[in-house]
């Protein structure tokens, strides 16, 4: 949507068409997640802003399931072929599901406002939530449960929430946030299987042990959407492949961005898949102006990504890893109210705030910049 | 122009500070103030800047 806005905004004049999966008016992601699934916001809420003379181009509904390059056409699910001079790919990425257990009663995932109505409706009844995965959405829809009166189990492989993401002191954090707000949290431990029949009565964990639950709600990464492009001749790996300025390795005038996309970062030096909303913005109307060639600079962008769990506002400005260098640098960690620096051989990368939005902006353009690390 | 922002759509990710920290602040207490509500016109491409980096769409920016 944001690359649509940009093509108009850019004064792009020729004909444009916005095709889109889901048969819905444009909508926002992540309040799906927290007041959504919480039951404070209607799910009207979420409805993106959509210029007038974009939603005229909207194509809902309908699905591309083939690129043809030597044509030059998209071609839908409904076997239509829409040629185009320019094309951007923003088909975003798709919740992994636990094989087998795609059509059980009572599992979920929770990446449209499809999957959030149905959760939604089944959590009304009250029943044991079991989630499976402490990442992001999982730990949101833990806590939207939790702000319900509802038993949660949240059952995560790695042995601390977002410890890849964000290390271990973070994630130690993290755990203590689930656990202080009644939240049974399972660390360092598998799923082996879902029982039940045709509606999930439990979870079966690999030590043999069991929770017993009503509602599973799987969320354990997403994979992006790239396989209507597998025959068209673009560089796949991960995403689309595209250079430091969003084009498509393989062809001419088109572009990626948003969730599917991995560009050349030349600011971070590497290739990079963003499932961030900030970045699925930036890059969208970025990605649209590279299309007209109006790009003055590559795309070299300081990530954000925010996570609201329980009482506490989780916010993360740039790169980092479990083995960065790691200190708090602002506030304190016991009180959950503390901006941490990450370094990478001495360049500061990255910064996270629990809880002290106030303070986590001021340290962008020194991301930005490529501060020391130790300098802190 | 005129700042309107939606305090029930503001989750105080303070996006909007960096952009324009002539007219947003994030406080320590948490929530968005808006330090001018009418900006002068040559703030306008960042208050434009602001509302579309709001991650909740919070910000609109009337003429």
């Amino acid at each position: 949507m944001r690359a649509a806005d940009e093509l108009l905004h850019a004064g792009f004049d020729g004909s444009l068409t916005v095709i889109g999966a889901e048969a819905e008016l444009p909508y926002d992601r992540p309040p799906l997640s927290k007041q959504v699934l919480a039951g404070s916001w209607d799910p009207e809420k979420t409805r993106l802003r959509v210029d007038p003379a974009v939603r005229e181009r909207l194509r809902l509904g309908v699905a591309a399931t083939a690129l043809d390059l030597v044509d030059r056409t998209v071609v839908l699910a409904d076997g239509e072929r829409v040629p185009f001079g320019g094309l951007v790919i923003a088909t975003g990425a798709a919740p992994r599901t636990l094989p087998g257990t795609e059509r059980m009663g009572g599992v979920f995932v929770l990446r449209t406002l499809d999957d959030c109505r149905g959760l939604a409706a089944e959590l009304d009844k009250g029943p044991k939530v079991a989630v499976i995965g402490a990442g992001f959405i999982g730990s949101e829809v833990a806590a939207s449960c939790r702000a319900r009166g509802l038993d949660v189990t949240v059952i995560e492989a790695l042995d601390l929430p977002l410890l890849r993401v964000l290390g271990p002191v973070v994630g130690q954090a993290c755990a203590d946030l689930h656990r202080d707000h009644g939240t049974d949290l399972r660390l360092g431990i598998g799923v082996a299987s879902l029982e039940g029949g045709s509606r999930v009565a439990r979870v079966r964990l690999a030590d043999g042990t069991a929770v017993e639950a009503d509602v599973v709600v799987v969320g354990v990464g997403v994979v992006p959407v790239t396989g209507w492009l597998e025959e068209s001749g673009l560089a796949l790996d991960d995403g689309v492949v595209c250079d430091a300025w969003c084009r498509a390795d393989g062809a001419d005038a088109v572009v990626a961005a948003g969730d599917v996309a991995r560009w050349f970062h030349p600011g971070f030096d590497e290739s990079m898949r963003v499932e961030h909303w900030t970045n699925a913005a930036e890059q969208g109307a970025y990605a649209a102006r590279s299309l007209l060639g109006l790009a003055t600079e590559p795309f070299a962008p300081i990530p954000y990504f925010w996570s609201d769990q329980y009482d506490t506002k989780i916010q993360f400005l740039g790169r980092a890893t479990a083995t960065d260098e790691f200190a708090v640098v602002e506030g304190s960690l016991e009180e959950r109210r503390f901006v941490a620096a990450f370094g990478r051989g001495d360049r500061l990368v990255g910064a996270l705030s629990m809880n002290m939005p106030h303070r986590i902006m001021a340290w962008r353009s020194r991301i930005a910049a490529a501060d020391s690390f130790s300098g802190n | 122009m005129r700042v309107v922002v939606d305090f029930d759509r503001c989750q105080s990710n303070a996006l909007c500070m960096a952009e324009a920290p002539e007219v947003f602040e994030v406080r320590e207490d948490g929530f968005l103030y808006i330090l001018n509500d009418m900006p002068p016109d040559e703030l306008r491409g960042k208050v434009e800047a602001a509302a579309r980096v709001c991650p909740t769409q919070a910000i609109t920016v009337e003429d």
